[in-house]
């Protein structure tokens, strides 16, 4: 025996007596047909009635419910968008009105300043303008008393030598000496 | 080598129909139970249960049975939307049933011991007829008599019908033909090289000798073709559904 017989395993099976090829063996299509239709339409009935509206509902339905979220995430995210919008306006308008109370603030600061300097400078100046005044004047008089102390001074220094001089010669004098 | 080894070895004894229950004749028909009807019914079985529990749970975020289910679903609608249009949709059922049907039978065949029942012309010559006569059927109601403008595409000079016509006749009275027999001699030839392989692979094995040395490859051989007849199960169910949606089209869309 070898593995060649083995090759013709077809004729074996007919020499031992078995019918024809079997898939060619008319006595089993009348019952291969039965059963297909009832199985086969079986089939289609409990998949395209039952089995296949619900697999393709709850995939419609998965769909639905992803598009839903996509379309309240993007109206979120459009609400937030106007909501960052409104608050970088509102953001600006106090920063402006902060700017411009700032800038009153100052300008009213500075208008005080110059004015109070003003003020101080004008009465620092009639002050200067009062002291000049007053100097002037005791200096007139220190001037004016000049002229006596020397006539006094020359008539103790002349009575000192033993000459005696009357008050209106020695003004005299004194008055030739300032004026040469 | 006895004559029980010798069944075993039988490359064609997979495919012998079995009564389990017998059943009539009635009418004339034996219409018996056998052990091809009882895989048509596990197949069917495990569909129904298979889609039917992802669609009863229904949750919004799919469990992984269910998302497989739901895989299962969009590839057969882009299938019939891609190769038929939208329209093409209302035979969504048909095909999605069509395909798991084929889908499922190849694949409880690649079970050692079970049988295929896409290994018989009969089931694959009448799923085809099926589907050729919903093609034509539907073709009728939706186009009238405008459906025979699939045999005359428009836009060529008269004297080219003479030729295209009776081609065009030809190729569709083909369809059913090469529709059910692709897919019935893909499995029956397939399951015959596994058996042939594996039945290899036991005799030279018990024969002894230098034989042995061929055995592995004789096995390995068989192993890498199991593989191959895996891609075959899916790749011929998947041929015979998007076939049928492309007849579908031309139902749909004679002019094209």
């Amino acid at each position: 025996m070898t593995f060649l017989s083995l090759a013709a395993p077809a004729a074996n099976g007919e020499a031992a007596g078995s019918a024809a090829f079997p898939p060619f063996d008319p006595w089993h299509f009348p019952s291969q047909l039965f059963w297909l239709v009832i199985l086969f339409g079986g089939l289609y009935i409990a998949l395209s009635r039952f089995v296949l509206p619900k697999l393709g509902g709850v995939i419609e339905k998965r769909g639905d419910t992803i598009a839903d979220a996509l379309d309240d995430a993007a109206r979120l995210d459009e609400q937030a968008k106007e909501a960052k919008k409104q608050q970088e306006q509102h953001l600006a308008e106090a920063r402006a009105k902060a700017r411009e109370t700032a800038d009153k603030a100052r300008a009213k600061v500075e208008a005080e300043i110059a004015e109070e300097t003003q003020k101080v400078d004008a009465d620092l100046s009639t002050r200067l303008d009062e002291a000049e005044a007053r100097i002037q004047k005791v200096r007139a008089e220190a001037l004016s008393n000049v002229d006596s102390i020397a006539a006094d001074t020359t008539q103790v220094m002349l009575a000192r030598f033993g000459v005696s001089v009357s008050d209106a010669e020695a003004k005299k004098a004194v008055e030739q000496a300032t004026k040469g | 080598m006895n004559l029980s080894f010798r069944q075993i070895a039988d490359p064609m004894h997979q495919f012998e129909v079995k009564k389990l229950i017998e059943i009539g004749p009635i009418g004339g028909l034996d219409l018996s139970f056998t052990n091809a009807s009882f895989y048509m019914l596990l197949g069917c079985v495990l569909i129904v249960a298979f889609f039917g529990m992802a669609a009863s749970r229904g949750k919004l975020v799919p469990s992984r049975m269910q998302s497989v289910a739901e895989i299962g679903y969009g590839f057969v609608a882009d299938m019939v939307r891609g190769a038929a249009g939208e329209e093409g949709l209302k035979f969504f059922p048909f095909v999605f049933t069509l395909f798991f049907f084929v889908f499922f039978a190849n694949m409880i065949g690649m079970i050692p011991y079970a049988f295929t029942t896409t290994s018989h012309l009969i089931i694959t010559g009448a799923l085809a007829l099926l589907v050729i006569g919903i093609v034509i059927a539907y073709g009728f109601y939706k186009n009238g008599l405008k459906f025979l403008k699939l045999f005359a595409p428009a836009g060529a000079p008269w004297p080219i019908y003479i030729l295209l016509i009776p081609i065009e006749v030809i190729s569709f009275i083909a369809r059913p033909v090469t529709l059910a027999l692709r897919l019935f001699a893909n499995m029956l030839a397939g399951h015959i090289m596994l058996k042939l392989f594996a039945g290899f692979a036991v005799t030279l094995a018990t024969l002894g000798g230098a034989y042995i040395v061929i055995a592995p490859l004789a096995f390995a051989m068989g192993v890498a073709l199991n593989a191959l007849e895996f891609l075959v199960a899916g790749l011929q169910a998947y041929v015979f559904a998007i076939l049928t949606c492309v007849y579908l089209n031309d139902a749909l869309h004679p002019a094209h």
